[in-house]
């Protein structure tokens, strides 16, 4: 069964249309991935699954339920983890998660072990009677994900989980996520603009400017690439790329000054080409295919064109507020 | 409505266990009015004298400091809805399984409970002022601090569903909280002012709680007693004085309107 479906879905806002007639479908127990750079409609999409958007066009289901008709139903059954921090800052981590848990009527045989389990999973038993307004951003983080996660959701949303989080309290975030889906068989849909974090996806759409662009898993979109990225300089680039275009029939692309193009089995095929090679090579390299160029190839450019700034991270994660 | 009855509890219970855990806050709310009863009491009460026999200034004013209180703590449920949704905790509340309606009234209930407490602290310190009140009148004046609680909880959460931002939210308030503090019959007795005030006054919902709960506590009779100039010190519309019912009806309808208003208002913007 599936768990969400997603039909032609629009939205329309005044003047923006965010997300354009968008259909996928994600199994039960399926890591789904979102990736696309700023507003793209990740979070739109995300709003619309969850009730708290009205499409303007197209159906969606999350567990069965339609999400314009059976919102109580479907809110009950999916966790929900938001782009930017949603916690309570007045009140100490229990009482955050005792809110949510009267909130979606967890019984309290139910909730008190579940708490405990959570709060143990993620390294936050210790510190659950502190106010959260002393804790750091990845503290925050892990206890949302254990809120979002305390009614015993079906599946669970979330909306860029890593943002502005450092690199070991990413890998950290993304071993609770992997070890969550072994032991709950839980559905996961997450938007992200990190390519490494895509690649744990079992499947990934990629989204610009509203629309799916691409849709598989992250080493079909790689190899659909047409192989390995093979990059060099020479003397002469316009006539090292006229000799590639002519001799092998293959498409490269100035990128920085570098000839880039894709060729399958690119160890096999690099010592040869070398050989025969007309114009004076400055540097050759090799390497597998990234999502990173697998979204340059599908949209024409970058995810990111520069890294966001501390600042605009900051907005992001934080909405409106400082 | 099931899902209302857990919104009011789960989001009233959030109200008041915030409030109980900003200890400014509680010192604050608590402060303002002791300090406003202290300078009434000593400072203006021997200047102004009485306004009609056996009522003195500050027996006049003290009902309307335990309104202003009121005032005050119910605008907050307004306040708080703002902050939440600038702090992203309304969307955690959004996306609950709970009723629109139950949010918006859960609001007004612990906005109202954090009044009513603050309202029955100020009763019962009022021996310390030097104003005696029966058991029976206190019994009397908490279900008028109720409806006058709804009343504004509805009136700030109004003007909250429509603010998108606390600046914008604040700025809206300071405009209104003067007005309905100043032109209630707190400070002076309605029907002793210029004609125009007395308009002002008698469309402002603070009025009829001010007057209610002065009744009560001053009795019948000393509202229709006649001040210096012949007009009764109750609040008189179309040549009749209101009685604590009549001001309680008034007090319902509006709060009943605000709430419908403030329903229709947050259910329609998310
Ligand atoms: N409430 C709204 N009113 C008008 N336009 C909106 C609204 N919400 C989003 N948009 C617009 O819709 C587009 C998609 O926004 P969305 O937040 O879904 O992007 P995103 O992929 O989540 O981006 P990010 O990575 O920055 O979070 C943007 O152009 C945004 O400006
Ligand atoms: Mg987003």
């Amino acid at each position: 069964m599936n768990s969400i479906t997603v039909e032609g879905l629009g939205k329309r806002f005044k003047d923006v249309e965010a997300v354009k007639d968008v259909s996928f479908a994600v199994a039960e127990g399926e890591i789904f991935g979102f990736l696309g750079p700023n507003g793209a409609g990740k979070t739109t999409t995300i709003n619309m699954l969850c009730t708290l958007l009205r499409p303007t066009s197209g159906t969606a289901t999350v567990n069965g339920y339609d999400v314009v008709r059976q919102r109580k139903e479907v809110r009950r059954s999916l966790g929900l983890i938001f782009q930017e921090t949603t916690l309570d800052d007045y009140l100490t981590a229990e009482q955050n998660l005792l809110f949510h848990a009267y909130a979606y009527s967890v019984p309290k045989s139910v909730r008190e072990p579940r708490m405990k389990e959570l709060l143990t999973m993620l390294e936050l038993w210790d510190r659950r009677k502190e106010s959260v307004a002393t804790y750091s951003g990845g503290m925050r983080r892990r206890l949302e994900i254990a809120r979002g996660l305390l009614h015993h959701p079906k599946v669970l949303f979330l909306d860029e989980p890593t943002l502005g989080l450092d690199p070991q309290t990413r890998r950290h975030i993304w071993r609770y996520i992997l070890d969550l889906r072994e032991r709950e068989n839980l559905t996961f849909f997450m938007t992200t603009h990190y390519m490494d974090e895509a690649e744990h996806c079992d499947r990934i759409a990629v989204i610009d400017q509203g629309r799916i662009v691409a849709l598989d898993t992250p080493d079909n979109l790689k190899d659909a690439l047409g192989g390995d990225v093979l990059s060099l300089r020479s003397e002469n680039n316009e006539a090292a790329m006229l000799e590639i275009r002519e001799r092998y029939d293959l498409q490269p692309q100035l990128e920085d000054g570098q000839v880039v193009f894709n060729v399958p089995r690119g160890e096999q095929f690099l010592p040869e080409f070398v050989r025969r090679f007309g114009q004076r090579l400055l540097s050759v390299g090799i390497r597998r295919p990234t999502l990173e160029d697998v979204f340059l190839k599908l949209t024409g450019h970058a995810i990111r064109d520069e890294e966001a700034s501390p600042a605009e991270i900051m907005r992001r994660r934080w909405g409106g507020r400082r | 409505m099931q899902d209302v009855y857990r919104g009011i509890w789960v989001i009233s219970y959030r109200e008041l266990l915030r409030f109980s855990r900003q200890r400014s806050r509680v010192l604050g709310s608590f402060g303002m009015p002791l300090l406003l009863l202290v300078v009434f009491g000593a400072g203006f009460n021997r200047t102004i004298g009485n306004l009609t026999p056996g009522v003195d200034f500050l027996q006049f004013v003290y009902p309307g400091i335990i309104t202003m209180t009121v005032l005050m703590s119910s605008l907050f449920a307004g306040l708080s809805i703002v902050w939440d949704r600038e702090f992203g905790f309304l969307r955690e509340v959004l996306v609950a399984p709970l009723s629109r309606s139950g949010v918006i009234l859960g609001k007004a209930v612990g906005g109202g409970g954090v009044a009513l407490a603050q309202g029955i602290v100020l009763l019962l310190l009022a021996p310390v002022v030097g104003i005696a009140l029966g058991p029976m009148v206190i019994l009397q004046v908490i279900p008028l601090l109720v409806l006058v609680s709804l009343t504004l909880s509805g009136l700030g959460i109004l003007v909250a569903t429509m603010m998108r931002s606390q600046q914008g939210f604040q700025v809206v308030m300071q405009l209104m909280i003067f007005p309905l503090m100043f032109l209630s019959g707190i400070f002076f007795p309605v029907n002793n002012v210029p004609a125009w005030l007395q308009i002002v006054s008698k469309v402002n919902p603070l009025t009829y709680g001010v007057d209610a709960i002065r009744q009560v506590m001053l009795g019948a009779s000393a509202a229709a007693s006649p001040l210096v100039d012949g007009a009764p010190l109750g609040v008189t519309v179309f040549g009749h004085t209101m009685s604590v019912l009549e001001d309680a009806v008034v007090l319902g309808v509006l709060a009943v309107a605000l709430m419908t208003a403030a329903v229709w208002s947050f259910n329609r913007q998310e």
